[in-house]
């Protein structure tokens, strides 16, 4: 592959493996050994631009998540990636090959595999079946080889048997034999992910793999993305859960109003007052439970609020209380 | 009072149009049933194989097999015809087109300019000589009365049901398959299998072809005893299609098959019925009003089906528990 010309006729360090980027960072930053490279991808839907990406680069092997706020274009630029969307201009490349204009499916062939925001697991067929159906170059899936099961049976023992390690891995073993439209919404979750792996996918598009999904379930799946990356994989992945996000990505691009507007560590891009004003907000960090953060929160609305809430506390003795431990405690 | 029509209306059982119609309708159930295809012009495809059928048999002499043939590729160019600008949309619009292309092939055959080659609206007849002179059964009459077949009937019969067992086998052997799952999979959602990395155009494009070939061939099994009359080929055809396979269940192979054989004997069941109770003036209804009354009976009983086994007969339960 390409990959290591790439990396070798570059000056940089190689040994360093925290070193994601090549110069400055900042929106359209190289890196050191992408696997997908888009230019100068633009979608319209009529007179509103919902696509305007000049340059970006997805690191091999690493995790990176794409943010930004609601209408950023990030779903759109994943199915522009991925063929379940035409752009009006641009090209990409993945490893190393032109990706622009190839059908969804060839995409998915050539081993970049998505999930979608809305999950979409196949409700009137097995848990098993769906999982079979992720599998790729079946014999059987030709109709003519389909009539002879002499020719694929052996095949479908193979992928069955990859099916239940996979499916065993993300708990849904017992559910086999169930239909998919049995499920809950976060079991149809890992069902889709654990499908889009039965193709041995390089790079994997997850949209919101959190949305709807408890916290203890989040913890495992955090783990399985984990274990994605261990196994040499790429991943993509949309998300709004600040949290994961922190966890796990090891690179982070923030995307408004369809444009790429920060790049870089997420400790460091959670700082940067582009992304703080472009979508967390001043006050991402602050614990609305509390009376202090009520507080800091109202002291930006309106100073009318922040009088309001002082005269309510003094009002009443335990609120009063509450609010001098809580200021005790941040000042330790 | 003269009950003969209650042997004869077990007679449907195995009748050539009961034969048909179970071919035309499991050919529907893949498009339908399995793929989700919603092919409101089946009776279209069943017209284009019997006119490929009949017209090479009678206007150019072809033997049996070529013209079998024939029927075949005449579905399968139709199928062609009709899903390359549909089949990329959403469902909706293959439905729109195949109701509007069954109803212009009828009209089209119908047209005095062609009708020396198509027959006009009489149709064709003696398309059937080719496949007779195949028939081993001695002349004669079998079967106790009134059910008496003659050997032409008999040769039908077994070959059209011969037809059933072998392609409801190869349907059911396709459906188990990863091919079958694959139809399936576009059935509940076409963008999860295209992202899986499946040509879905390509499996759509199969499934409607593989469903049209079955319609042309059950056209050629129901006018080979009769006459092929474009008439028989409107949009109320693809109606009792999709009440058969409703009744039997959508999603099974059984179905379709044991739906037609109880389609065609109730319907020829109450039409007796229907008939006594009118002659003897029992119903205060004329025999005018006796045909189309025995439709409204079936339209109720479909309603009540779907309503209270939506499934089917055959169709598993658990099935209907997540129908959206």
């Amino acid at each position: 592959m390409s990959d290591q010309s790439a990396t070798t006729d570059v000056n940089v360090n190689v040994n360093d493996a925290k070193q994601i980027y090549i110069g400055d960072v900042g929106p359209g930053v190289k890196k050191r050994d992408p696997i997908l490279i888009a230019d100068s991808v633009t979608r319209t839907f009529g007179g509103n631009t919902a696509v305007n990406v000049e340059h970006v680069e997805i690191p091999r092997n690493m995790i990176t998540a794409l943010i930004g706020p609601n209408g950023a274009g990030k779903t759109t630029f994943f199915n522009l990636l991925t063929g379940f969307d035409k752009p009006n201009s641009g090209n990409w490349t993945y490893d190393g090959q032109k990706l622009a204009g190839v059908p969804a499916f060839k995409v998915a062939r050539r081993g970049m595999v998505r999930t979608f925001q809305l999950t979409k697991s196949l409700a009137l067929l097995s848990v098993m079946e769906n999982m079979r159906l992720g599998a790729t170059k079946q014999k059987g899936e030709n109709i003519f080889r389909a009539m002879l099961p002499f020719l694929w049976r052996d095949q479908e023992k193979a992928n069955t048997a990859k099916a239940m390690e996979l499916l065993g891995r993300f708990k849904l073993d017992t559910k086999k034999d169930d239909y998919a439209a049995s499920l809950s919404g976060g079991q149809r979750k890992l069902l889709e992910m654990a499908r889009a792996l039965m193709s041995d996918p390089d790079l994997v598009m997850l949209d919101e793999p959190m949305a709807g999904v408890n916290p203890a379930l989040t913890q495992s799946l955090l783990g399985h993305i984990l274990g994605l990356k261990d196994q040499g994989m790429t991943v993509l992945f949309v998300e709004h859960d600040m949290h994961m996000v922190q966890t796990i990505a090891d690179w982070v691009i923030v995307m408004a109003e369809g444009k790429i507007v920060a790049e870089g560590y997420p400790s460091v891009v959670m700082q940067d007052q582009a992304v703080i004003d472009a979508y967390l907000g001043a006050h991402h960090d602050v614990d609305l439970g509390t009376l202090t953060g009520q507080l800091a929160v109202a002291e930006d609305i309106d100073p009318h609020l922040v009088e309001e809430l002082r005269e309510e506390v003094s009002a009443d003795p335990e609120l009063a209380e509450e609010l001098a431990e809580e200021q005790n405690r941040t000042e330790q | 009072m003269d009950f003969t029509f209650i042997p004869l209306a077990f007679g449907q059982l195995l009748s050539p149009q009961t034969i048909g119609f179970a071919l035309a309708a499991l050919g529907l159930a893949v498009h339908f049933g399995f793929g989700g295809l919603l092919n409101f012009g089946q009776a279209g495809f069943m017209s284009v194989g019997g006119y490929f059928f009949a017209i090479t048999a009678v206007k150019f002499g072809f033997p049996f097999w070529l013209s079998l043939v024939a029927a075949i590729i005449g579905a399968v160019i139709f199928a062609f015809i009709l899903g390359i600008p549909t089949l990329r949309l959403r469902a909706d619009y293959l439905s729109i087109v195949t109701i509007a292309a069954a109803e212009i092939v009828r009209y089209t055959v119908q047209t005095p300019q062609i009708a020396p080659f198509t027959g006009g609206s009489d149709g064709i007849n003696g398309s059937s000589a080719a496949f007779d002179a195949l028939n081993p059964i001695p002349p004669g009459r079998y079967g106790i009365a009134p059910l008496l077949y003659s050997a032409s009937d008999l040769w039908i019969i077994i070959c059209g049901w011969g037809a059933v067992l072998v392609l409801g086998l190869l349907v059911w052997q396709l459906m188990r398959s990863p091919w079958g799952r694959v139809i399936k999979g576009i059935r509940e959602d076409e963008d999860a299998v295209r992202s899986l990395g499946k040509n879905v155009y390509a499996y759509k494009m199969q499934a409607l072809i593989l469903g049209g070939v079955l319609g042309a061939l059950g056209a050629v099994v129901a006018i080979i005893p009769t006459s092929l009359q474009p008439e028989n080929f409107g949009t109320q055809t693809t109606f009792f299609l999709f009440t058969i396979i409703l009744l039997g269940g959508a999603t099974t192979v059984l179905g379709p098959i044991i739906g037609s054989i109880i389609f065609w004997v109730v319907l020829s069941l109450s039409d007796g019925i229907l008939s006594i109770l009118v002659t003897n003036h029992i119903v205060p209804l004329s025999t005018v009003q006796q045909g189309p009354i025995r439709f409204i009976i079936v339209g109720v009983a479909l309603m009540l089906l779907v309503i209270f086994r939506p499934q089917g007969i055959l169709g598993k339960k658990r099935e209907t528990y997540f129908s959206v």
